[in-house]
């Protein structure tokens, strides 16, 4: 596996025809914990989505391991934002884990005794074993992470994209979340994570994406998360992208 | 072969539809497309038109030709080749007006299942009027007609759900997967269109085999209402897909014992005679009314979701409150002159906290029965256990109250009321870290409430939540 986990080549990505994200081209090292940053609006959740083909890709190619996506599914895994499901939904902490297996398994194939014990051990490793029974409403927001990340854990995979991991938690599971994001590096895992708190990103992350609906910088922590490169990050939308976006969304109107 | 009676018949048909759009239906809830069987089957409407009218210009070519006596226009399988057709068509035109223009879903659905219906009851009527047999059969789709349901039509139900139950036991855990996080079961490579596709043509079928017993207007409701009720039993995907076919099929079986004809014939009484003068009542619609009650009543009497018990625990903190308010009033009526337990008149705590006569007095029965106070002569003392309890309630109390004060920085008139609602309801956890955080000094001191050592503390162990030591869970509602 000499190529990198992921690498991005001239992805532009639209919604409804207007660019969200433009001419993005980048590399990720592996095993690193790599932290997308950049203001609301800036395509952080577009760009991991584009990498799990969920959205189109207007123009572009990414690769992971050297080779598309759709070959090297095995070994992905996702951790969605929270408020992406509906946490009314009638399923059990167990059974959201279970689903980590679902890929695996393949078609109408059941999880049976050694899936829950895969299941079982990685609701260990969130501290969550003990709520496996509980309908997945009665947790707390950060328990509900935590369940998220141990559906992802099950399924062993080599990437990890997590969609704002630490949004809504409390200390204690930011604190457990760090700590299995660290050994998931030590395992030689790569993760990708959207992160919100400037503060926190020189402990957490190795490396970064400074993203503002272009790429602005991605490098080593130390070297790329400078005050410059956060000030052309954050400092004022990049007005004439926006403008062109938007015409773009307009004259697709026009005709 | 077995053979059955028509009243047999029809309940077999009716029993086995109802289970089985129980079944489907389930999932229909569970993705909020609920309304999606209801445009279904008004979209179904113009279809059966169509191949009626199709039918009824073909069967005296296909007689002359095969010399045989088909009965085309009645073939129950052709009218549902229609209606299958026409509800896909409708399925097909919603999801084009939801991409193509900016026509909100719901929005979409109105539109389709309005037009698709005008334009059935269009037909109905041109049809009415043609010169062709075998037209009285067509009416009967408005609103059903379930006394209709002969062999054949048995067995086209049968095999549907055998294919339905086939499918979604096959396809359960994909099903699952798609129905609570479909971006997820994407990444894990799950093509999401097929399921879906899958998924929403069963309904179609099973909606659309529905039609004749319980009629266009009202299928919709044998989808949903099964499913909807039993998720206020069970937290389970799988036991919530059992129980919403039993309840499917517990609806279509009553509905059709209800409805007056079959039961007169079975029971030799006609239980609405009062009702009907002995007129038999329409099948389709009874059925829709039973479900309408079995949901009502899940909606009330469910364990834990239901009405009744959300209300019961609401009665129960509310109690809980009153009488640690009451204590908490005797325990500052009394505080100066601690470690006495002084007499308290009754008139006293009553201007203490506005309560009415007959509150007080229910207060303090309640109280005195678990031997928290003694009453004697309008005046009440506090035994040593209530004192205990007392003196822990006020120390909690003034616990939230200094937390709000200097960890939230609420304006302190606002905090009586503030800390009011949610002392109550403090875990030891949490008041064990508000003590850490804001030191000891917050109320009487711990000695008072920690002294009979030896009594156990009758704490209400039905409000206790076990929570983990770090978390504080947004919302329980159980």
């Amino acid at each position: 596996m000499s190529a990198p986990p992921v690498e991005i080549h001239d992805v532009t990505v639209a919604y409804h025809r207007k660019p969200v994200l433009w001419d993005i081209d980048l590399y990720v090292p592996e095993g690193k914990l790599v932290g997308i940053i950049g203001p609301n609006g800036a395509g952080k959740t577009t760009l991991i989505k584009a990498v799990l083909g969920l959205v189109p890709l207007a123009s572009g190619k990414i690769e992971i391991y050297g080779k598309p996506y759709r070959q090297q599914r095995h070994l992905i895994g996702y951790v969605p934002q929270r408020e992406s499901v509906d946490w009314d939904f009638p399923v059990t902490v167990l059974g959201v884990a279970l689903m980590g297996t679902y890929g695996r398994l393949g078609w109408c194939r059941r999880p049976g005794h050694t899936e829950r014990g895969q299941a079982m051990h990685c609701l260990e490793q969130v501290g969550m074993a003990q709520f496996a029974g509980r309908q997945i409403r009665q947790l707390s927001g950060g328990q509900q992470q935590r369940v998220f990340l141990a559906r992802t854990l099950v399924q062993d995979a080599q990437i990890y994209f997590m969609d704002e991991p630490f949004a809504g938690v409390d200390a204690a599971t930011e604190v457990a979340i760090v700590e299995l994001l660290k050994s998931l590096r030590e395992r030689g895992k790569t993760v990708v994570a959207v992160h919100h708190d400037l503060q926190t990103v020189r402990r957490y992350f190795d490396h970064v994406i400074l993203l503002n609906m272009r790429l602005v910088a991605c490098g080593p922590t130390e070297s790329t998360f400078t005050t410059e490169l956060l000030q052309e990050t954050y400092g004022g939308r990049l007005t004439i992208l926006d403008q062109a976006a938007e015409a773009v969304r307009r004259g697709e109107q026009v005709q | 072969m077995i053979t059955l009676s028509p009243e047999q018949k029809v309940m077999v048909g009716t029993t086995l539809l109802g289970a089985v759009a129980g079944l489907v239906g389930c999932f229909a809830v569970l993705r909020r497309r609920a309304l999606v069987g209801d445009m279904l089957a008004h979209a179904a409407l113009p279809g059966l038109c169509v191949a009626f009218l199709v039918a009824a210009a073909l069967e005296p070519v296909i007689q002359q030709q095969m010399g045989a006596n088909v009965e085309l226009k009645r073939n129950f399988l052709v009218l549902l080749t229609g209606a299958f057709c026409s509800g896909l068509l409708g399925i097909g035109l919603v999801t084009l007006v939801c991409r193509w223009t900016r026509t909100k879903e719901d929005a979409a659905i109105g539109i389709v299942l309005s037009t698709f219906f005008g334009a059935g009851v269009v037909l109905l009527s041109v049809i009415r009027r043609m010169p062709v047999g075998g037209k009285s059969g067509l009416d009967s789709y408005l609103f059903g007609q379930a006394a209709g349901i002969r062999y054949q039509d048995l067995v086209v139900i049968a095999v549907v759900s055998l294919f339905s139950l086939a499918v979604l036991s096959a396809l359960y855990k994909e099903f699952k997967v798609l129905s609570f996080d479909p971006e997820f079961a994407r990444t894990q490579g799950w093509p999401i269109t097929l399921l879906d596709l899958i998924m929403m043509g069963t309904l179609t079928v099973v909606t659309i085999v529905g039609l004749p017993a319980v009629g266009v207007v009202l299928m919709a409701a044998l989808i949903i209402m099964p499913g909807a009720a039993a998720r206020f039993w069970t937290d389970r995907l799988g036991s919530m897909l059992l129980l919403s076919t039993a309840l499917g099929a517990a609806t279509g079986l009553l509905g059709t014992v209800a409805s007056a004809r079959t039961a007169k014939n079975w029971l030799g009484i006609d239980p609405f005679a009062f009702l009907t003068g002995g007129a038999s009542l329409p099948t389709g619609p009874v059925i829709v009314l039973v479900g309408t009650a079995i949901f009502l009543f899940s909606v009330v009497f469910a364990p834990r979701r239901g009405v009744l018990s959300r209300l019961i625990v609401e009665f129960r903190l509310r109690r809980k409150t009153a009488h640690e308010n009451l204590l908490r009033s005797l325990y500052e009526l009394c505080e100066s002159q601690l470690p006495e337990r002084p007499a308290v008149a009754i008139d006293m705590i009553r201007a203490h906290r506005s309560w009415s006569p007959g509150v007080v007095g229910r207060l303090i029965r309640q109280a005195s029965r678990r031997h928290l106070l003694a009453y004697q002569n309008e005046t009440v003392r506090l035994t040593p256990e209530g004192l205990a309890r007392a003196a822990q309630i006020t120390h909690n109390h003034r616990l939230w109250e200094r937390f709000l004060i200097e960890g939230a920085g609420i304006a302190a008139d606002h905090v009586d009321r503030d800390a009011d609602l949610i002392e109550h309801v403090l875990t030891p956890e949490i008041i064990q870290r508000l003590e850490d955080q804001l030191g000891g000094t917050a109320g009487p001191p711990r000695q008072i409430y920690d002294l009979p050592s030896s009594v156990a503390t009758p704490d209400d162990s039905a409000s206790h939540i076990d929570l983990p030591s770090s978390d504080l869970p947004e919302d329980q509602d159980g």
